[in-house]
């Protein structure tokens, strides 16, 4: 391993520095990073100096030119966003969506835990462009670092006048509020964390309203943004929008964090150039993840998190762009990596997805509710060698249910199968639903000899034997 | 019967005041009686109803939807081991299994002396570190079943820093009187804020 560039830092496990550009974590080489003296010594309150010396208005065309995309999942423009809040329509609220738990994803915990002033610089600026009354930053539950380490630098904040009445002797006033969250993935999404956040079950929303910018916190307008997305937010405003949009593409500019997992000989969390590094550079180089343990071949990989549609070897050349993915049949997603080789079991792999999909589902929507249960149980049995060959069948006719029509998968030009763009139709509210079929549907369209062997021998079993766990 | 202790119960007014509507601190008043008593009595959702205007009905409509509420005694130490891709690619149903054997309970059980409870957990955000765990939400990477052992043996002394199960964040937020602007319910506010000087016409 010494003989591959990039640097892993101790104290941010998982992390590898390495030499792109770093705009969100920069601050992760000093081993007190997440201290309020570390980040004034670095910049730290600059951008919100710069910012409270502009109209809020000049701030959000800032970020609009910056065409930062959000960083949560969906890739929405965070300036573009923003300025769906209804005018003359008041109070607005600040919803921050520090709720990271999608499968392989693994970013805004490290940003929380090792640059929180970061975090919190970038909700004062995003609550002064929008004219966000209150803020509210919603952490995952199960990260109990995140929060003290949070918890520590907004009790630090508060006390040098950077956040609460009168931030640094302006008319400019606003409380952040620490909140955390109880496990439950489907928070994730932004109605059901809004749900969340006004103490119910965490049941997204009904759609229409689509944004939570027209209708949301307490029916008023709210912009529910990323951890990563908000702490991009000094640095645009610190360097410019037009020094963020140097780096990348035009459509995707500046970097992105990915955390890649799995079968790789380094796996990592890196900060990656966006719109232009390929998920090639990032599997094979050397700075980065090395290439395939153990010199295995490469059989398949996620691209954007336990939603996202598989690819294959034959996608590594596309680069972390969507739309030039979304085409090919995937989403970028949360920006999370799962690496498997060939030694991998494809339908047991899809099993640990599908399983974690049903098991949160928040059963809200029958198809999803009763689908995702169905999909699990069924795969297990298949998994377990249990399974008929109607039962392939099944799988796809239950996830229809959830899905109608072509849902979205990779081209395989050896077997003469062409992609399916994304998106897919859905019959449910939200992503959880279509999440339990992802994966089921690209293993058996991918993989499908695979799923075949395990219910070879099996066709005259007449009886489907059901497990229902309690 | 009250649950609260007075110091709990002055600290659940400060967070009520946060809160444009008092129901919005349901979870973290769940949180905060989860840290006094390790898990979620019946006294205590009595209370937290009370304390934020609804019914103990509602609130168990609330606790009852998120995982990290348990509703009966747990382990001192609750460990959850990650079963979601990354992990389980990467040796997770072994750990599991070595930990159920270690400990001679199944996942989702609690060892008669009241010490561990082990869970099958989802996705805990350290992939990169596969398998991992989490004891009482602080995070374990990479561990192998010597690993594991130890880290019990370890729980079981009084050398380690883990609190006990229902002790989330050590530090608690704190917001000093002359810095707070205090919650901003809708129905109080009609115009833009004061720094959105464009925006006054509106």
């Amino acid at each position: 391993m010494t003989d591959m560039g990039g640097t892993p830092i101790p104290h941010a496990p998982g992390f590898i520095a390495n030499d792109t550009p770093r705009i969100v974590t920069a601050r992760f080489d000093y081993e007190d990073s997440y201290t309020m003296e570390r980040y004034e010594a670095t910049g730290g309150y600059q951008a919100l100096r710069k910012a409270l010396h502009q109209t809020s208005e000049k701030v959000h065309g800032e970020v609009r030119d910056a065409t930062l995309l959000g960083r949560g999942g969906a890739g929405f423009p965070a300036g573009v966003k923003w300025g769906f809040c209804p005018p003359g329509v008041w109070p607005r609220y600040l919803v921050v969506n520090g709720d990271e738990s999608e499968p392989g994803t693994y970013k805004d915990r490290l940003l929380m835990e090792l640059d929180p002033h970061q975090l919190i610089e970038g909700c004062l600026i995003a609550c002064y462009a929008v004219g966000l009354s209150q803020c509210f930053l919603y952490i995952r539950g199960e990260m109990a670092v995140a929060q003290e380490r949070m918890a520590t630098a907004l009790n630090d904040a508060y006390s040098a006048g950077y956040v609460g009445k009168n931030i640094l002797g302006t008319e400019f006033s606003v409380d952040i509020v620490l909140h955390w969250g109880a496990g439950a993935y489907v928070v994730g999404e932004e109605t059901a964390l809004i749900e969340s956040l006004e103490g119910n079950r965490g049941m997204p929303r009904l759609k229409p309203p689509y944004f939570p910018a027209a209708v949301g916190l307490y029916g008023q307008p709210t912009i529910v943004n990323n951890v990563e997305t908000l702490s991009n937010l000094p640095w645009i405003l610190q360097h410019g929008a037009g020094a963020f949009t140097d780096i990348g593409t035009e459509s995707s500019p500046g970097t992105r964090m990915v955390a890649v997992s799995g079968h790789v000989q380094r796996p990592g969390v890196y900060e990656i150039v966006n719109g232009t590094t390929t998920f090639r550079d990032l599997l094979y180089s050397k700075a980065m993840c090395g290439g395939i343990r153990d010199d295995n071949q490469l059989k398949a990989f996620v691209p954007g998190g336990g939603s996202a549609p598989w690819f294959t070897p034959d996608q590594l050349d596309l680069p972390f762009e969507a739309s030039q993915v979304g085409p090919q049949g995937s989403m970028l997603g949360s920006g999370a990596i799962v690496v498997m080789d060939e030694t991998t079991d494809i339908p047991a792999a899809a099993l640990t997805l599908t399983k974690f999909y049903a098991q949160e589902s928040c059963g809200k929507c029958v198809p999803c509710r009763e689908g995702g249960t169905w999909l699990e149980q069924i795969l297990r049995r298949v998994v377990d060698g249990r399974g008929t060959p109607r039962d392939l069948e099944l799988l796809i006719e239950v996830g229809e249910t959830i899905c109608p029509g072509d849902f979205p998968h990779a081209a395989v030009p050896s077997k003469g199968i062409e992609a399916v763009p994304f998106p897919y139709q859905m019959t449910t509210i939200c992503f959880v639903g279509p999440s339990a079929f992802a994966p089921i549907h690209s293993a058996l369209t991918l993989f499908r000899e695979e799923f075949e062997a395990k219910v070879a021998g099996n066709e005259n079993t007449t009886t489907i034997e059901v497990t229902i766990d309690v | 019967m009250k649950f609260f202790t007075e110091e709990h119960l002055e600290l659940a007014d400060a967070i009520i005041a946060r809160y444009p509507k008092p129901r919005s601190a349901m979870i973290p008043l769940l949180h905060l009686a989860q840290e006094q008593a390790g898990w979620i009595t019946d006294d205590a959702m009595a209370e937290i109803a009370e304390l934020v205007g609804t019914s103990s009905a509602e609130v168990l409509g609330t606790c009852s939807f998120y995982e990290m509420f348990k509703r009966s005694p747990v382990g001192k130490y609750v460990i959850n081991i990650c079963t979601t891709m990354s992990c389980a690619l990467l040796g997770a149903g072994e750990l599991m299994e070595h930990a159920e054997r270690r400990l001679g309970v199944k996942a989702g059980g609690t060892t008669e002396d009241g010490m561990f409870t082990i869970e099958g957990a989802e996705c805990q955000a350290a992939c990169t570190e596969a398998p991992c765990l989490q004891v009482n939400y602080r995070h374990r990477y990479r561990v192998t079943s010597d690993q594991f052992d130890s880290m019990i043996e370890e729980l079981a002394s009084t050398n380690h820093d883990v609190p006990d199960h229902g002790v989330l964040s050590r530090i608690r937020q704190h917001i000093p009187e002359d810095r707070f602007v205090g919650a901003v319910p809708p129905e109080d506010v009609v115009s833009s804020p004061a720094w959105m000087h464009d925006e006054k016409a509106d």
